[in-house]
């Protein structure tokens, strides 16, 4: 056969294999070395809510694709080029997601009878999965990474611990990666506790990367060439890290100490853990005995003068909803986050969605407007915490930030930004001893002033009751009116401090495609390919829910037809319709618990193109 | 530091609670304990902050003229515990009823108690869902006839002083609403205290559970139904100051000092400083008509606090860290350089 090394200008590959098979990690290896190689990048976990589901079975797989190109990447990529399946379940539950001229790389070791029969097979799953005609590379890699540490020592559970490493040395070599960034994270993981490791996993990496140089099963290699990036320093970034870090970012612009309150809860949880890790900044975080205690104790530290977080999936946002109301009459500056996962209930909690919306909206008693914002990237998720950040504390009010486990879970190249470039974040701080009145109002913003506790002269109330400008408690029904109308017109007023809605691609015309949140990188490749073949479409995506951009409606009038596509059964459209009901809307929803593919949005624009 | 008197401590507010609520009697000696407070420890008053949750007691940050917050019902341990974490220089305390912070809210009482957060807690415990018009609380006795229980409860009640034990309580005290110079005492001693103070007040609800602590708290019978504790004194109870407790085998029991060849040698000193909650529990746990109610601090260990623990990481991490500012972060870890 003649091996060709082959130009391409990128690839999709998904490393898949039982749930402590080490996929994520191989996965994440590869993505940061392509990513220090220069390439652009997108990352996918896509795991089992089970730490350790049966072994061998379907519902046990784990799977990480990542999508690296030499040219911009937006999205992990529909289908993949290389399939990597170190089980029968595995190659199973992913065969669906190959190209038709992809590459599958198996452990044939795996695909022993038993094997089969715990991924519901037979005896030949190359037939019964409809995969001949790709290009199936059988390699033994349980038996080969057995005999690369033969001499180790190593007792059998930690040889085949290492498998992943076999499976990554030969990734590296169909792909063309240099393996050094690899040694250097095995020295720095392994360094202090058990040096011992670290030989035995790079001669397994180097004889993996060896064997598929040698064997003559793999028709070609591949170049993936650096991408045109802009000139800086670069990091990778997964969104719960830059939601993490964006908040912190807003601790040090206001001055004001970060305090999160959270309880665990999958795929929020990162966040919680990255900003465990930064008390040097004066991150200070408690883990709660509960959502409510998440929330509570954070609407505390905003009383006593904190920049106040809690994290969470939507279940633990159901549970936080009446202290979200707290917080909404209290006026207090609060950041809640949400990363989304599919629902309802505990639906299915390592699977991605946009169903929480609605609940965002409108999941309060009584007339409860906050600022609902969502974050479109991974890495785009440290603005967005950044700007909620700013505008609860500046707008005294609490600021609903929407991310998906889509993001939170998923990496990118960061170009590292410098807070130099960062606005100041200037609370509306009452000067102590001035005759303070707690729910007197900014006549342009309708924002309140804020007293801390421990400034004399100021000592105030506050709490759930209804209560007058003067924080007095108060049942006046026009009152009452007056403050439910202020309340609203305090949010409606952020609007003025929000960028306008950018239309990507031609100004006016036939089609708007729009969307919100995680979506956008699906969303901008679908648009971008249904331009490259001919037909004019523009795109305008969501960062800020509630309120509106403010050139919503003049944006919308200048298109025929509007076409929101998300992740739901229609929540912001819904919205929209309620909003601005003078045009009509379009919908494309999916609910699978998957993100979108290209493929499908670039088919349903076309659609709406007839 | 200006010497305050009670009057610097109360709002200009009406106090709305019934005529004759027992909360009337806790307030006063709040009022009347703060201005000692502030003079031993040495708070200046902005740096109090007075929260509560939901009920007829949780009022009472409105008539007190200090920061305070009014939250929802059940949450006022959880945002005390914030308050307290995130700007440990402030002096929270915290009013809450049975049905708030057992019912409700048990959740985030037992855990702030676990936690050990330097807060005071004003536990008022009538029995009884006052503000909602009359229903059983978690405190209320078994068989109490409520209009949620017109049959009687078949439910049983927790003892407070049990529960704050059960969950590691450093500080438990109890008094009765009537008792306010006891009641002041107590509070100056749990603001004393470093760590959860919580302070049980009995107190009797007019309207819906009139008579609630009756038994032991009428003043004909009181000081034969009730024993105030004291460390480093004998656990001596009684009009005639004649009867005592003495440890018979597991437990406790009531002696009369002079009968049976009793002396006053033979009864127990309290010692509310011990780490062993063995007698703690068993004196928290005396109820009438076997034994009497033990008022006064029956528990004051000293133990880390949470909200020390916290502060202490964030200034360790702050010393030790080679990250110093967010661009150090956004720079840390693996990064490259496209040129």
């Amino acid at each position: 056969m003649q091996h060709k090394v082959i130009d391409t200008k990128d690839v999709v590959i998904r490393f898949a294999g039982d749930s402590g098979d080490g996929m994520q990690l191989t996965g994440s290896l590869f993505a940061d070395m392509s990513a220090i190689f220069g390439n652009e990048l997108s990352t996918f976990p896509d795991y089992p809510a089970e730490i350790r589901a049966p072994h061998g079975t379907v519902s046990g797989v784990s799977g990480f694709q990542v999508h690296i190109g030499s040219c911009h990447v937006a999205t992990p990529g529909d289908f993949c080029d290389m399939l990597v399946a170190m089980n029968p379940a595995a190659l199973k539950a992913n065969a669906q997601w190959l190209k038709r001229t992809a590459m599958v790389l198996i452990d044939s070791d795996t695909f022993d009878e038993e094997g089969l029969k715990r991924a519901g097979l037979k005896s030949d799953p190359i037939g019964e999965l409809y995969i001949e005609d790709r290009t199936i590379i059988i390699a033994p890699i349980t038996t080969l990474t057995e005999e690369s540490l033969k001499d180790s020592g190593f007792d059998k559970k930690t040889v085949h611990k290492c498998k992943n490493m076999f499976t990554l040395g030969m990734a590296c070599y169909i792909y063309n990666r240099p393996m050094e960034y690899v040694f250097k994270y095995l020295e720095r993981k392994f360094g202090k506790k058990h040096p011992e490791l670290i030989e035995p996993n790079k001669k397994v990496l180097k004889d993996g990367y060896n064997y598929a140089a040698n064997i003559q099963a793999i028709p070609n290699t591949y170049n993936i060439e650096p991408a045109h990036q802009p000139k800086g320093l670069y990091r990778n970034i997964t969104g719960n890290q830059a939601t993490a870090w964006g908040l912190l970012a807003a601790s040090e612009k206001s001055g004001l100490p970060l305090f999160c309150g959270s309880y665990p809860i999958t795929p929020a949880t990162g966040i919680l853990e990255e900003l465990a890790l930064h008390k040097s900044l004066g991150a200070k975080t408690l883990q709660a005995e509960d959502e409510i205690a998440g929330i509570c104790t954070a609407i505390g530290a905003a009383f006593s003068g904190s920049l106040a977080v809690t994290t969470t999936s939507g279940p633990g946002l159901s549970l936080k909803s009446e202290a979200l109301g707290l917080a909404v009459m209290t006026e207090l500056p609060l950041v809640v986050v949400d990363v989304q996962r599919a629902g309802p209930s505990t639906g299915i909690p390592t699977k991605t969605e946009q169903t929480d919306l609605n609940q965002a909206l409108y999941g309060r008693n009584g007339e409860c407007p906050m600022v609902v914002m969502a974050a479109h990237s991974p890495a785009g998720c440290f603005d967005s915490a950044f700007n909620a950040a700013k505008i609860a504390l500046e707008h005294m009010t609490p600021v609903l930030l929407l991310t998906e486990g889509f993001l939170g879970n998923g990496s990118e190249p960061w170009l590292i930004p410098s807070m130099k470039d960062y606005p100041k974040i200037v609370p509306p701080f009452v000067q102590p001893n001035t005759p303070y009145k707690p729910f007197e109002r900014d006549p342009e913003t309708f924002v309140r002033k804020w007293a801390v506790p421990g400034m004399a002269g100021c000592e105030h109330r506050v709490g759930g009751l209804e209560k007058n400008h003067e924080g007095v408690l108060s049942s006046d029904p026009l009152n009452h009116a007056m403050m439910v109308r202020e309340r609203e017109m305090k949010i409606e007023k952020v609007a003025d401090f929000i960028p306008g809605l950018e239309v990507n691609g031609p100004e006016s015309g036939k089609l708007l495609v729009v969307g919100w949140g995680g979506t956008f990188g699906h969303l901008l490749s679908a648009v971008q390919e249904v331009r490259n073949s001919g037909t004019s479409v523009s795109f305008a995506h969501f960062d800020y829910i509630m309120p509106l951009p403010k050139n919503t409606e003049e944006v919308f009038s200048r298109f025929e037809r509007i076409l929101v596509c998300e992740l739901n059964s229609g929540h912001f459209v819904n919205w929209l319709r309620g909003k601005l009901p003078q045009f009509s809307y379009r919908q494309f929803n999916k609910v699978q618990g998957q993100p979108f593919l290209v493929q499908e949005i670039v088919a349903a624009i076309n659609d709406n193109m007839l | 530091m200006p010497r305050y008197t009670f009057k610097e401590f109360k709002s200009d507010q009406e106090v709305r609670w019934c005529p004759g609520c027992g909360d009337h009697g806790v307030l006063a000696a709040l009022q009347r304990a703060l201005p000692d407070v502030t003079e031993a420890l040495g708070y200046s008053k902005e740096r109090y902050v007075i929260v509560s949750g939901i009920g007829c007691s949780s009022r009472l940050p409105y008539y007190m003229n200090t920061y305070g917050f009014h939250s929802i019902h059940g949450r006022a341990t959880a945002i005390s515990t914030g308050i307290k974490v995130a700007n440990p220089d402030l002096t929270v305390w915290q009013a809450c009823g049975d049905g708030d912070a057992l019912a409700i809210g048990g959740n985030h009482f037992i855990h702030a108690i676990r936690r050990n957060v330097d807060m005071n807690l004003i536990l008022f415990n009538n029995q009884i869902y006052g503000l909602t018009k009359g229903q059983y609380s978690p405190t209320s006795k078994f068989g109490a006839v409520t209009k949620t229980s017109p049959y009687g409860t078949v439910e049983h009640p927790f003892n407070p002083g049990s529960l704050v034990l059960g969950a590691k309580g450093t500080f438990f005290a109890r008094s009765l609403d009537s008792e306010l110079k006891l009641s002041s005492e107590i509070m100056l001693a749990a603001a004393k205290h470093d760590g959860c103070s919580v302070m049980e007040m009995l107190t009797n609800c007019v309207i819906f559970n009139d008579g609630a602590h009756k038994l032991i708290a009428d003043r004909e019978v009181r000081a034969d139904r009730t024993i105030v504790l004291r460390h480093g004194e004998k656990m001596i109870f009684g009009k005639n100051k004649d009867k005592g407790l003495v440890l018979d085998g597991m437990g406790l029991r009531v002696v009369t000092i002079g009968e049976n060849g009793v002396t006053e040698d033979d009864i127990l000193v309290h010692d509310a400083h011990s780490e062993n909650v063995g007698i703690h529990m068993m004196l928290a746990d005396m109820k009438y008509p076997d034994f009497p109610v033990a008022l006064g601090i029956i528990r004051d260990v000293s133990l880390p606090t949470y909200d020390d623990g916290v502060r202490d990481q964030v200034n360790e991490q702050k010393e030790k860290s080679g990250i110093k500012c967010v661009d150090d972060l956004l720079r840390s870890g693996a990064t490259w350089e496209v040129k």
